[in-house]
């Protein structure tokens, strides 16, 4: 074996991502807390070099002896991560440095997660898999309990870390029953290997795996850490969470179970649709009775996830595209919704109750036009973006025969239009209690962006599928 | 052959004594020492069997780290053991259960089941022909590159995290300034005399130590 074999030119961004930490943490050091903003901007503008690697390249193959994979499926996944996580860490810069917790790691720390997503994302092993997400989640945890004098925010963060490191093991011992019962960890020589019918103890394996994977996405019935966390952790890291870590991890589940185990459909579809229905149905009945707005959010990405899943469960490219689709614009939705909530500071003090909302419509409507735009882009209704999403997965999966699953989707939506539009009654028709402050040009930049591309994105619907339908088609190559 | 096999029973013998030991003793802190005797004795079996990499890493890790981790927090924490203890009669069915369930769990491995077979191919390097260490040594820098990078990735945000999550600025701490002190010249140095018994705190109280 030599050098040129681990074809390094393939994980291009991954690597620059890593350097970048690197010298960044240097960087920090020796700045110190002060300049936390220069290396946030640094690390931002690595994340931006970072998309621009991944997708100037369309190299498509095996690196470091068939340990890591570069592909469409990767590059898409890896380009809406790595751009959520910069926005995010744009988005956390005022927050924390009102909130007394301006520190230089706390970018850094974002950046290391955002590898780790690539990591993961471009797994072709089963330990490959693990140290990304390991990496990930390590850093999410810090993240979460970075308010380190905040109860709440310890409480996030151990909450987090104690649950995660049950699932990491969960997701081990599956590992460990797969390479028992096959004799190998590489997606590539698995996919081979297993065709069609398998033993017991391999099924075994796939269902500690999914069980795993299910809590890094936070389906149910692995979804109890989801509102705690998220309403614990600072709010600029919620956001982060409920967007740039799930496009990894959904994106991750979808790479395995299509790869390896693409030929046992039959073995693993159930175990999708089960908790595809169980997260929308908990999603929208769950949220109806919250009033802290981000718990709110965290059972709506639970229901969302549950959507984008019913896109795995039909098993087929189509319904792959359709989770892909659907991703990219839950994505954009929540950014734009936590920049609406991140914006709720009242004498500077951050408001987080649906309450607080009252009469925004007239106090700030920009603000409350944009979070409308969201709230009916989630609910489903057209023309806003959030629509077409449901629409393609649940198109899916009626061609994959899926028919209840897709209508208990489309009943799960139904009720929870009940609670998005509630908070849009809350801002137009409620007395106006008194106004927030002025919003940080940052946010209002973030707002419009999101705003504008929810509105209008159904213009430029065709591309973009088609652009999905083309990530997809490469996991669908035998 | 018949010193190896001496020296299996030999080895066997103290470990299984220095496990019941590590249960039977009263001490905590000698349970623990038994511990690292038990791991020693283990680590030699393993030599015995020709696994002189998995040796090696029950010292280091084991041994090294773990047990002495274990006499720390024994010797610093005040745990009421005798407290512990109680109860024994009232847990011995769900330990027998645990003990049964290992047992079987062992006699399964044995006999070996029907549960499936490894498809892709066995995953184990000859161990007649290339050493253990060897052979680990030759999948981890090159085959397993990748990971061994990632592992230290993983290691470096764990280590920033740990820093991030305790570390504080304290207020009025006396560091020591090594430039400063190599920078000193005789002239620059004072001596002072300072009265004996009187403690250090410049006569606020007028009391003696403490």
């Amino acid at each position: 074996m030599t050098f040129t074999d681990l074809n390094l030119g393939l994980a291009t961004p991954e690597i620059f991502l890593a350097i970048a930490s690197l010298v960044l943490l240097v960087i920090g050091v020796s700045l110190g807390d002060k300049r936390m903003r220069l290396v946030a901007w640094a690390s931002v503008l690595a994340l931006v070099v970072a998309i621009f690697l991944t997708a100037s390249d369309s190299n498509s193959g095996l690196a470091f002896q068939g340990l890591f994979v570069a592909d469409g499926f990767a590059r898409f996944a890896k380009i809406l991560s790595f751009g959520a996580a910069a926005v995010a860490i744009v988005m956390s810069l005022d927050y924390a440095e009102r909130e007394n917790m301006a520190r230089f790691e706390l970018p850094l720390l974002m950046l290391l997660a955002s590898l780790g997503m690539g990591l993961m994302i471009s797994a072709n092993d089963l330990i490959s898999l693990y140290v990304g997400l390991e990496l990930q989640s390590l850093a999410l945890y810090v993240v979460a309990a970075i308010r380190r004098d905040t109860v709440k925010s310890t409480e996030a963060g151990l909450k987090y870390f104690v649950l995660g490191a049950l699932s990491s093991g969960m997701l081990l011992y599956g590992s460990s029953l797969i390479y028992g019962f096959t004799g190998s960890t590489n997606f590539s020589i698995l996919a081979s290997a297993l065709t069609g019918d398998a033993g017991l103890g391999l099924i075994v394996g796939i269902v500690f795996l999914c069980a795993g994977l299910a809590f890094k996405v936070s389906a149910v019935p692995f979804h109890m850490w989801t509102p705690d966390v998220y309403e614990g952790a600072p709010t600029p890291i919620t956001a982060f969470f409920a967007a740039a870590p799930k496009m990894a991890a959904i994106a991750l589940f979808t790479r395995v179970l299509v790869g390896p185990f693409g030929d046992m459909v039959g073995q693993w579809q159930q175990i999708i649709i089960f908790i595809s229905v169980a997260s929308m149905i908990l999603g929208a009945v769950a949220a109806i009775y919250q009033k802290n707005i981000k718990r709110l959010m965290a059972y709506s990405s639970i229901g969302n996830v549950g959507y984008a899943l019913v896109g795995l469960a039909s098993g087929t490219q189509e319904g792959v595209s359709g989770l892909l689709t659907y991703m990219a614009i839950y994505i954009v939705m929540t950014i734009g919704s936590f920049a609406v909530i991140l914006a709720m500071r009242r004498k500077g003090e951050a408001v987080e109750e649906i309450g607080d909302l009252a009469g925004l419509s007239r106090s700030q409507p920009a603000l409350a036009y944009a979070l409308a735009i969201f709230m009916f882009s989630m609910a489903g209704i057209p023309p806003f973006a959030g629509f077409f999403g449901k629409l393609f997965v649940f198109m899916a999966a009626i061609q994959a025969g899926l028919n209840v699953t897709a209508v208990i989707g489309v009943l799960a939506s139904v009720v929870s239009a009940f609670y998005y539009i509630r908070i849009i009654k809350v801002m137009f028709f409620d007395q106006p209690t008194e106004s927030f402050d002025r919003v940080a040009p940052t946010l209002r930049l973030v707002l419009a962006v999101t705003a504008i591309v929810i509105t209008f994105g159904f213009l430029a619907a065709s591309p973009f599928v088609d652009m999905t339908a083309d990530a997809a088609s490469v996991l669908f190559v035998e | 052959m018949i010193v190896q096999t001496i020296a299996f029973y030999v080895f066997a013998a103290v470990a299984v004594v220095s496990a019941l030991l590590v249960v039977g003793n009263r001490n905590p802190v000698y349970s623990v020492l038994f511990l690292i005797l038990t791991f020693f004795n283990v680590a030699a079996l393993f030599v015995l069997i020709g696994a002189e990499f998995l040796a090696m890493m029950l010292v280091v890790v084991y041994v090294g780290a773990v047990a002495v981790l274990f006499l720390f927090v024994v010797m610093m924490l005040d745990i009421n053991f005798v407290e512990l203890r109680q109860g024994f009669v009232r847990y011995l069915p769900i330990g027998a259960v645990v003990g049964v369930i290992l047992a079987a769990e062992l006699i399964f491995v044995m006999v070996g089941t029907g549960l499936g077979t490894a498809v892709a191919g066995s995953p184990t390097p000859p161990i007649d022909q290339v050493s253990n260490t060897e052979a680990l040594g030759n999948i981890m820098y090159t085959q397993y590159f990748y990971l061994f990078q990632v592992a230290g990735l993983v290691l470096l945000v764990a280590m920033m995290g740990a820093i991030v999550l305790t570390h504080r600025e304290r207020e009025g701490v006396r560091r020591q300034r090594i430039a400063a002190q190599v920078d000193r010249t005789r002239a620059s140095v004072q001596l002072t005399k300072v009265k004996t018994g009187e403690g250090a705190t410049g006569g606020v109280t007028g009391g003696g130590v403490k």
